[in-house]
């Protein structure tokens, strides 16, 4: 394998590491913020109890994206130079704002908000949760405004093949960023209620009948009952922006070899890129042109007309598919918890399974989407204007072969033991009695004399 | 474009003095919960609890700093950033291995049954021990000028264990103002050791890196600032020295000026800092690329420093007060 195939298969295998935990972070932050709110508001203490056990899943997947980011700063510069040679002028500052305004806000308040609750007042650990969480969110601003600008790059002028940026706000509001930002935030969200859903359904399942798990998993079923339909629609709006600046990722998305007038969506295919078909197409005829021109006849670009430069099909095509999947399921679930929830305040036993089976469903749901918008990018770095083989690094293949290995097999070990971690966080809560501030005040009252003879 | 009026000469010191002050900040920052990591004993499980507790608050902000070097580095030098990370592409490698395996052992050790804490605690010691060997290493290499001979090598190799040292030492000076009782009394000894250790370091890599650069060498021994510049050196031993003392007496001063060696540490720090910055001035890489050589576009650096004129200030700030939260002996090992 050469340098190229190595760098990217190693670049995908980082970045699709680390995007699972900011993923969770970035709503889970603001969750916590809501929790802390209730318990502030309500002065039950069911709501801090619920904060206790959802910061330290905080923590511990903070930790993860912390650790996991840190090794993406530095690829940048190890296995694609020549992104950094050519498009540093605009992705530099991005990334600089980013750690500037975001990454010291999370990681310093994070400290107060996971050690400081007896230290500080009340309402500046409240504080310190709230800038926690905007913090994530406004990391999110920036690092998918830079992705955004290089699917659909403006405000720049290329200089003897050197990227200068012209209109700083052109760049950062480029034309897809709004419709990337929401649907990320919204995946984020939904990421986390389908695991707080889903670790709270598991401590039901295993018989855990306090308050706490059970107020949580409404908490959360609502929020994803509510997030899916809007996913759905900024999905959607971000598909038709999608088709506008990027056809040729549409093309790729939804099978059309052949530019066609009244092109049908394919729920079902296998794309043949020899000979440029699909086989085995499962198809619902104009709807795809009627999704995306909202007209039964409209015109649908094929990639004939992209000759050269237009994306691998099958992994966008899949992805596409896996992605929405993922989200009618989503739908499906929150939708019968909710009806559940509200008409009998409890889950069925088989709703409950399908919550635990579904709790790491936002991970493939964004997971696929990402592969469907990156490598929809394809062959491009930044599209139309860097190829992602022109920014790739000398290295020795050895070498990243190495590096590649390493870091396969640590991510391995570590989701596993993320994953395990978090189900025997689960199983332990389980057991533990809780008890108010005043009976444990009381327990530790010395015995009266009489009681002491 | 605000900033208009600055040079990019001046645009190129500003940054490189903001990398030294990123990087600086890192050093002393990640290198006292590095140390602490290092120091890491295998066995007893209160020192372990409770030396984790010390930095529990801070590591996380700490190591912000070198994404913020890095990230600095890449802005201003792209060309630098990756002559240097793909020279170094696998000892950077080893350090960020090093640094995910601590990391996450930190939150993994807590959660964790008693059984499968050893290992998430090993994971703590070797992942820090393993993160200050690549960076000294690379530290090294970098002022050779990434050279890759064996002479390169070896000097990669002594500032590897002298940065170690040097982590070492700083984290148990930390331990000596956060911690108590029979740990504090450890930290004590642990501080010695290193101190000796530190020393001799810093002797045998100051002198070998006057073999490597013919214009470090003038500067050092012949310029008419060279005398000037060797009450640098001067000062660090007289500070080192000082501070073996106050080590000496410490234990029995009944807890006060227990923040004393800490920061005798840290201006030890200070100082070896900028002989090496007042060395390679001009250079971002010694040797081969100046400022003005990896030096990217003037007006995007412009557009940088905006933020970095107002947020910069912020971070210190907020650092120092959170800093002031936890300030006082580190509690128990709790999570909320």
């Amino acid at each position: 394998m050469d340098a190229f195939l190595l760098s990217r298969l190693q670049f995908a295998l980082n970045i699709s590491f680390h995007i699972l935990f900011p993923t969770i972070t970035i709503a889970l932050g603001w969750f916590l913020f809501y929790f802390k709110l209730r318990s502030n508001l309500s002065h039950h203490p069911v709501w801090m109890r619920i904060y206790r056990f959802w910061v330290r899943v905080f923590a511990l997947t903070f930790a993860l994206g912390v650790v996991s980011g840190v090794t993406m700063s530095f690829q940048f510069g190890t296995n694609w130079p020549g992104f950094m040679e050519k498009a540093g002028n605009v992705a530099g500052p991005l990334l600089g704002y980013e750690v500037l305004t975001a990454f010291f806000l999370e990681a310093t308040f994070l400290g107060i908000m996971l050690f400081g609750i007896r230290k500080v007042p009340n309402w500046l650990h409240t504080l310190a949760t709230f800038v926690v969480a905007a913090g994530t969110t406004l990391s999110a601003f920036w690092i998918l405004s830079l992705n955004s600008w290089m699917q659909t790059p403006q405000g720049h002028e290329v200089i003897d093949g050197v990227i200068y940026a012209k209109d700083w706000y052109a760049i950062i509001f480029n034309p897809s960023f709004p419709y990337r930002f929401a649907h990320m935030l919204l995946a984020s969200g939904l990421t986390a209620s389908f695991l707080i859903a889903g670790l709270s359904a598991y401590r039901i399942y295993k018989g855990d009948n306090k308050i706490a798990p059970k107020l949580a998993l409404k908490t959360a079923t609502y929020t994803a009952a509510v997030l899916i339909p809007l996913q759905i629609l900024a999905g959607d709006m971000h598909g038709l922006n999608t088709l506008e600046h990027q056809p040729q990722k549409i093309a790729a998305m939804e099978g059309v070899w052949h530019t066609e007038q009244g092109a049908p969506l394919l729920l079902f295919a296998i794309p043949d890129a020899e000979s440029k078909t699909n086989h085995f197409e499962i198809a619902i005829p104009n709807m795809a042109s009627f999704i995306l021109t909202h007209d039964v006849n409209g015109e649908i670009k094929g990639l004939n007309e992209f000759e050269g430069k237009h994306p691998p099909v099958a992994p966008v095509f899949y992805s596409f598919r896996i992605m929405l999947g993922m989200g009618m399921l989503m739908l499906f679930a929150a939708w019968c918890g909710t009806y559940w929830l509200l008409r009998k305040d409890a889950l069925p036993d088989w709703l409950i399974k399908v919550f635990i089976g579904m709790s790491f469903s936002g991970w493939i749901a964004t997971l696929a989407g990402w592969y469907v918008t990156e490598v929809g990018r394809q062959p491009y770095l930044v599209s139309g204007v860097l190829t992602t083989q022109d920014a790739v690094t000398g290295l020795p293949p050895a070498n990243i072969a190495l590096s590649f290995s390493l870091y396969a097999a640590l991510y391995g070990v570590l989701l596993i033991a993320y994953i395990r971690t978090l189900m025997l966080m689960c199983r332990k809560s389980v057991g533990i009695e809780e008890i108010s501030a005043e009976e444990r005040a009381q327990a530790k009252l010395p015995l009266s004399p009489l009681q002491a003879n | 474009m605000p900033f208009e009026s600055l040079s990019a000469e001046a645009l190129g010191n500003i940054y490189v003095g903001l990398l030294g002050l990123a990087v600086l900040l890192y050093a002393i920052l990640d290198g006292y919960d590095l140390g602490v990591g290092v120091l890491f004993p295998p066995r007893n499980e209160t020192f372990k609890d409770d030396m984790v507790a010390s930095i529990g608050p801070y590591w996380d902000a700490n190591e912000t700093w070198l994404v913020l070097a890095v990230g600095l580095l890449l802005i201003a030098f792209p060309q630098a950033h990756s002559a240097i990370l793909q020279t170094l592409y696998l000892p950077a490698t080893f350090m960020l291995i090093g640094l995910i395996l601590r990391g996450v052992s930190f939150d993994f050790r807590a959660k964790v049954p008693q059984t499968k804490k050893r290992k998430w605690d090993t994971c703590f010691k070797y992942g820090s021990l393993l993160t200050t060997l690549s960076q000294g290493y690379m530290l090294g290499i970098w002022v050779t000028g990434l050279r890759t001979d064996w002479y390169a090598q070896g000097f990669a190799l002594l500032a590897a264990f002298g940065v170690t040292a040097a982590y070492a030492f700083i984290g148990a000076c930390w331990l000596i103002l956060k911690t108590e009782g029979e740990l504090q009394a450890k930290a004590f000894y642990w501080a010695k050791r290193c101190l000796m250790i530190l020393a001799g370091g810093i002797i045998a890599v100051s002198f070998i890196n006057l073999t490597l650069h013919e214009n470090v060498r003038e500067l050092w021994l012949e310029s008419p600032l060279g005398l000037v510049l060797m009450l640098i050196p001067l000062a660090c031993f007289g500070l080192l020295l000082l501070c073996g003392i106050v080590l000496q007496k410490l234990p029995k001063a009944g807890g006060r000026g227990e923040w004393l060696p800490f920061a005798l540490a840290l201006l030890v720090f200070v100082l070896c800092f900028t002989a090496f910055g007042i060395s390679y001035y001009p250079y971002v890489v010694p040797g081969k690329l100046t400022i003005m050589d990896a030096l990217s576009d003037p007006d995007s650096l412009r557009f940088l420093l905006v933020g970095v004129v107002v947020v910069v200030p912020c971070i210190l700030l907020y650092t120092v007060w959170v800093y002031r939260i936890f300030a006082g002996k580190s509690e128990k090992l709790a999570y909320y």
